[in-house]
């Protein structure tokens, strides 16, 4: 945020009590404290704290390799006595550690999927509120179009065109997803750039290039980080869309989606095998649409009393 | 300018804004499609070259793209969308024509659903807010956001129909068991976005100095939501209704897949596979219109009930 808006709050009892230099808080002070109010948030901070935690050493902690094959126990159930504690599945591989390693997949792809997402929308919204009048119609114009359509029909065709290597699932669905953001951007945009300080930097022959990198970005961060949030869980959710249709990540590796997919065709024989990365990618999900929203009440100024 | 007369040049203008729509839709479909790795005749056994060359030629494959582009969209503007590549004997407008009172049927079921229900939960969610009844049905809506469909799905299968046997698990002969399932596992993620987006709305409209001048003046609180509160609060989620309905058909690939529904989101996934390149554009088409065509409907609606809105030159 600019260093302007630090400027100290007038308040007329203060000033009555005789106090003085009260230290104003910053917007990103006051977000902050917004946030650790909010219970919700929280809690889910921690759970996906430890969940991401668990989801980079639980393997590693773990005896078992995610592709042995434990022929004593195909599809045992979770207990103590077998040594797999949330079971096999139907040729005998430990359920948790292919979930653990499943969730490294498919949180690797809400990351890096959001990251080309986010890399898109924020340059494309920014553009397009920057420059306006036609350059900003047009190129809106299409955003509605894209937005009108099923997108999932999209990344399927994506996925036939391009194979079905992991690199490009990151792609196809970070290529399909940064509307939301190409649109929050470009709202915020159009508000900031008429500000006394674009004007400014205009003044002073600052490319309009630069002013989009080092002044109108770095004010959007509030809503950025918000969306990206919200974003990443939608991304390992058509990750695992496509993983459970076959159409994503193929073996040996895995992921929530595919072992989720997996479990369903052994549910009746074996229900662990499905409910344990069902849970793990709900949990998963949950937790991060509460940050989301959490951060989205802390950092949206529309909200603020 | 009358309300009335920009309203209908505003019609006009948004019905021909629809046409490059569709054509860019088709387009980039066609190209994408054409550029996959792979053909419609992989997955015979063993094809001599000769006759792959005649198949390709009765198909008009062996054209040059741009001029297999043009035909096909002559094609169309006749809407015939040709043969399809796997299912022989079959045109896709055969299979189209088949399918889509399948997939029609659930999708509005669902819509209808999730609309009813995810409004009544967001208004009563609202109306007492900060309640235990309020943070109680919007965790239960962000549970409905959360947990994917292809999740809900096998774990009702499981308990309904397999341990209960209350329903089918699966299969489509148009009778109401056959449908309780689908419906619901496709109509929960949307009733959960539109309860939420409805509470948000509620809450702000019921801060809003006209409700606090209705509640002045004396009505009954049910009279103010009724009368006063209820058409503002309703508007973000009319204008959600086009986002929704493409993420029905996008969920609807998965419903369909899982409880065995012969529906069109199964036609578009089967046809991706095998490279069936005329039955993948039909169902492409056949939703892009659809979905274009409700967008379409949804914005009329919008302008029509809400006042603020003016289609003046400006626009």
């Amino acid at each position: 945020m600019t260093k302007s808006t630090d400027t100290p709050v007038f308040d007329p009892f203060e000033e009555a009590l005789g106090v003085r230099d009260v230290k104003g808080r910053s917007p990103w002070e006051d977000a902050w404290y917004r946030l650790r109010k909010n219970r919700a948030a929280v809690y889910s901070t921690f759970v996906m704290g430890f969940m991401i935690l668990l989801v980079l050493f639980g393997p590693l902690v773990i005896s078992w390799e995610s592709d042995f094959t434990d022929w004593d126990f195909t599809s045992s159930p979770p207990g103590f006595a077998s040594g797999h504690w949330f079971g096999t599945d139907a040729v005998g591989r430990d359920i948790l550690v292919r979930t653990l390693e499943g969730g490294r997949i498919s949180l690797l792809v809400g990351l890096v999927a959001t990251l080309v997402s986010l890399i898109i929308g924020v340059s494309y919204g920014a553009i397009a509120g920057y420059f306006g009048g036609t350059v900003d119609r047009v190129m809106m114009r299409v955003v509605d179009i894209i937005y009108a359509l099923p997108f999932l029909f999209f990344v399927i065709l994506m996925m036939m065109v391009f194979g079905r290597h992991i690199l490009l699932i990151f792609v196809a669905i970070g290529a399909v997803n940064w509307l939301d953001m190409a649109r929050i951007v470009r709202g915020q945009t159009l508000s900031i750039k008429n500000m006394e300080f674009i004007e400014a930097a205009r003044a002073c022959g600052v490319t309009p290039w630069n002013i989009i990198r080092r002044h109108v970005i770095p004010n959007l961060l509030g809503v950025v980080i918000v969306y990206v949030t919200l974003t990443i869980p939608q991304v390992i959710l058509v990750e695992s869309f496509l993983s459970f249709l076959g159409l994503g990540v193929q073996e040996p590796m895995s992921s929530w989606g595919a072992l989720v997919s997996d479990g369903a065709q052994d549910m009746e024989s074996a229900p662990w095998t499905l409910i344990v990365p069902a849970v793990f990618l709900t949990v998963t999900l949950y937790c991060f649409n509460y940050i989301g929203d959490g951060l989205r009440d802390a950092l949206d100024p529309k909200d603020r009393p | 300018m009358t309300q009335g007369t920009s309203m209908l040049r505003h019609t006009l203008s948004r019905v021909l804004g629809l046409l490059p729509t569709l054509l860019m839709l088709i387009t980039v479909a066609f190209f994408m499609i054409r550029m996959a790795p792979g053909g419609p005749f992989d997955s015979e056994k063993y094809i001599p070259a000769e006759i792959e060359a005649n198949l390709s030629a009765k198909y008009n494959l062996d054209d040059s793209l741009p001029r297999q582009y043009l035909r096909y969209m002559g094609q169309i503007v006749l809407l015939d969308f040709g043969p399809s590549f796997q299912y022989k004997d079959w045109t896709v407008n055969e299979l189209i024509g088949q399918a889509y009172p399948v997939s029609l049927t659930i999708g509005a079921l669902a819509m209808l659903l999730a609309f009813v229900l995810g409004t009544l939960l967001g208004i009563t969610a609202a109306l007492r807010q900060n309640t235990g009844v309020d943070y109680g049905l919007m965790g239960i809506a962000m549970l409905g956001i959360s947990v994917p469909n292809f999740v809900i799905a096998p774990v009702l299968i499981l308990v309904v129909a397999v341990y209960a046997g209350w329903l089918p698990a699966g299969g489509w002969d148009w009778s109401v068991a056959s449908m309780v399932l689908p419906v619901i596992t496709l109509a929960l993620p949307v009733t959960a976005y539109i309860a939420r987006m409805t509470r948000g709305s509620m809450i702000e409209v019921l801060h809003s100095n006209f409700i606090r001048c209705a509640r002045a003046k004396g009505l009954p609180e049910s009279v103010v939501i009724r009368r006063h509160a209820l058409k503002p609060a309703l508007l973000p989620v009319i204008s959600f209704m086009g986002p929704a309905t493409a993420g029905l058909i996008s969920g609807s690939v998965v419903i369909e897949r899982i409880f065995s529904i012969p529906g069109l989101g199964s036609y578009f996934v089967q046809g991706a596979l095998n490279r069936d390149y005329t039955l993948v554009m039909g169902v492409v088409i056949f939703y892009g219109v659809l979905i274009i065509l409700l967008n379409f409907a949804v914005d009329l609606i919008y302008a029509w009930l809400n006042p603020k809105i003016r289609y003046d030159e400006k626009h």
